[in-house]
């Protein structure tokens, strides 16, 4: 072992070393930004190391440096630029297209190191067999991520897409793939079989996220993540390099155990989730308006909520999807403070999956600066339901549907927040549409319940007014 | 099967096992973050850009560096960026942005 084989080799581990401790970190929120810091300086450390490595050991012409340069410059910026740019409600599709660009790049990186060892002579077993996982695996999840994103951005719709036969066209280009690998890793001469590996994956990928409904597309998209962990890890298998293999290993098990855990809060399994089929999208009413099944509701102004909510002791917020689409959450943390500034004990109640994706709703709340502890977690907000006097239910739907609590519906088993054990209700919504669930919300016919039909922004903003009216007499 | 094969084979499946036991349970209000943090981490691929610049010779092999870093560096970056300030929004706020005292400590 040469010393600068040893030198990388120790920086390779230290930057592993940091990749661990940093994902360790993650999993509590008071250390959370720490593990990420310590994530990123372990990814700084295997770039350093790599980069000396390859400038000492190989040299390399000088288009190959600029062409690396230039991709750098203009790939880093967009990066940075959209990251920094992004509308908070914004991250799922975010992170899906960031995801697709380290599978398209991983597979870039497998095919480059074909078409060298083409050249150079015969390709062995131990880099051919990692090229062909690689190419497939990075492709699928290139071309997966991006159809999630659509999926997400509502540019490709959020219900599932069938067409007869279907899954018969998946299994051909399954089979394809598989075969056209096989070949390749046997009788390693052509590009172009390659180039069959990789537009049979990258249909494949498509084809796989087509028929997810749109409510599933967050657990797929952590799912392309680890997928996308794994190609990384077999482009380090390619060129030999541990700090991509360690890390790539690393998040494609972290990621699986993400995947599972979002879909267990979501109440579905992942097995059902590639199969599709559940949910239908985005497909809110336009127009405000209560629309069919209405009349059986009781329905409530802003004055109304406004005088409830003046003289309650205890209320509970319970955001959903609504309130982060209609982009309120300034609006809900204004009427929080100008709550808890009369004495009103006021607390959120987050359901695991509240927003686009697990987790996303305390992003949001964060941002407008809700302290932590107002947050109460699903075990917690059951809990305080029992002593509430007012649950204002903003654009949340098939989480506080009692149904959940029997067997024989789409909804059976989720866990769900008790919003019907609080002493009244509010829930306002643009209309009676179910959620992705698909069923009526027997929530909003409960004699306890109020519903407001408005956007989120609008009915939260008259709230905000006529509570002033009420507190300040 | 070469020694390096089975040195890099052991890695992986060790790392494998690591990511499964430091992970063991997030709580959800986390799970964005943690994904788009693991999501970061495997913008190692950057480091795959770089050893593939030090070995192409061909225009193809141009192009396919100049792809595989531009998408590699927008993962890490971005990921990186966007994953801090989603975090940064956890910091609790200073009591100047009136949030009342007294009320939001409980349990």
């Amino acid at each position: 072992m040469s010393t600068l084989l040893l030198v990388v080799g120790l920086v390779f581990l230290l930057s592993a070393i940091l990749f661990v401790v940093g994902l360790h970190q993650m999993r509590t929120p008071s250390s959370a930004r720490r593990g990420n810091l310590l994530s990123a300086a372990g990814m700084a450390v295997a770039i350093a190391g790599t980069t000396v490595y390859a400038v000492v050991a190989s040299g390399g012409h000088a288009w190959g440096w600029i062409a690396l340069a230039l991709g750098i410059v203009l790939g880093g910026g967009f990066g940075a630029v959209r990251a920094r740019t992004v509308k908070m409600t914004d991250i799922p599709q975010l992170v899906s297209l960031f995801n697709a660009v380290g599978g398209g790049a991983a597979a870039a990186i497998a095919f480059t190191g074909f078409l060298n060892e083409t050249t150079s002579g015969r390709v062995r077993l131990d880099s051919s067999i990692p090229i062909v996982l690689d190419v497939i695996i990075g492709a699928v999840s290139l071309a997966g991520s991006l159809v999630a994103m659509g999926k997400l951005q509502g540019v490709i719709p959020g219900r599932p897409l069938q067409f007869p036969g279907s899954r018969l066209v998946n299994t051909v280009v399954a089979v394809v793939f598989v075969a056209a690998g096989v070949l390749t890793i046997v009788l390693p001469h052509s590009p172009v079989l390659l180039l069959v590996v990789l537009i049979a994956a990258l249909l494949f990928g498509i084809l796989m996220v087509l028929p997810i409904g749109g409510a599933d597309a967050p657990v797929v998209v952590s799912l392309l993540n680890a997928l996308t962990g794994l190609a990384v890890a077999m482009a380090g298998f390619v060129i030999d390099n541990q700090a991509m293999i360690i890390a790539g290993a690393l998040v494609g098990s972290a990621g699986t155990i993400l995947t599972l855990q979002m879909a267990a809060a979501m109440n579905r399994s992942v097995r059902a989730i590639i199969l599709g089929g559940f949910g239908t999208g985005d497909a809110a009413a336009p127009t405000a308006g209560p629309g069919a099944g209405a009349e059986n509701v009781r329905q409530v102004t802003v004055d109304d909520v406004g005088i409830q909510l003046a003289y309650a002791q205890h209320v509970m917020i319970v955001p959903g999807y609504g309130l982060a689409s209609a982009q309120a959450q300034h609006e809900v943390a204004e009427l929080a403070k100008l709550l808890t500034d009369h004495g009103i004990d006021v607390k959120y109640a987050i359901h695991p999956v509240a927003g686009r994706m697990p987790g996303h709703m305390n992003v949001l709340l964060a941002e407008v600066n809700v302290p932590y502890s107002q947050l109460l977690q699903l075990d917690e907000a059951n809990a305080a339901f029992e002593t509430c006097d007012v649950a204002l239910v903003i654009g949340a739907n098939d989480v506080t549907n009692p149904a959940a609590r029997r067997p024989g519906n789409p909804v059976s088993g989720m866990p769900i927040l008790n919003v019907d054990h609080a002493k009244s209700i509010v829930v306002i919504k643009r209309s009676m549409s179910p959620g992705y669930a698909g069923i009526a919300n027997e929530l909003f016919t409960d004699p306890k319940t109020g519903m407001l039909f408005a956007d989120a922004k609008a009915a939260l903003t008259g709230i905000i007014t006529a509570v002033k009216e009420y507190v300040a007499a | 099967m070469t020694a390096t094969l089975f040195s890099n084979l052991a890695i992986f499946v060790l790392s494998l096992l690591v990511g499964f036991e430091v992970l063991s349970k997030i709580p959800s209000t986390l799970h964005t973050p943690m994904m788009s943090g693991a999501n970061a981490i495997h913008g190692v691929v950057v480091a795959g850009a770089i050893a593939t610049a030090a070995t192409v010779d061909t225009p193809l092999g141009y192009v396919l560096t100049f792809v595989a870093a531009a998408f590699a560096s927008a993962n890490v970056l971005g990921g990186y960026v966007v994953t801090d300030r989603m975090l940064t929004m956890f910091r609790k706020p200073r009591p100047t942005t009136s949030v009342p005292a007294g009320k939001d400590v409980e349990s």
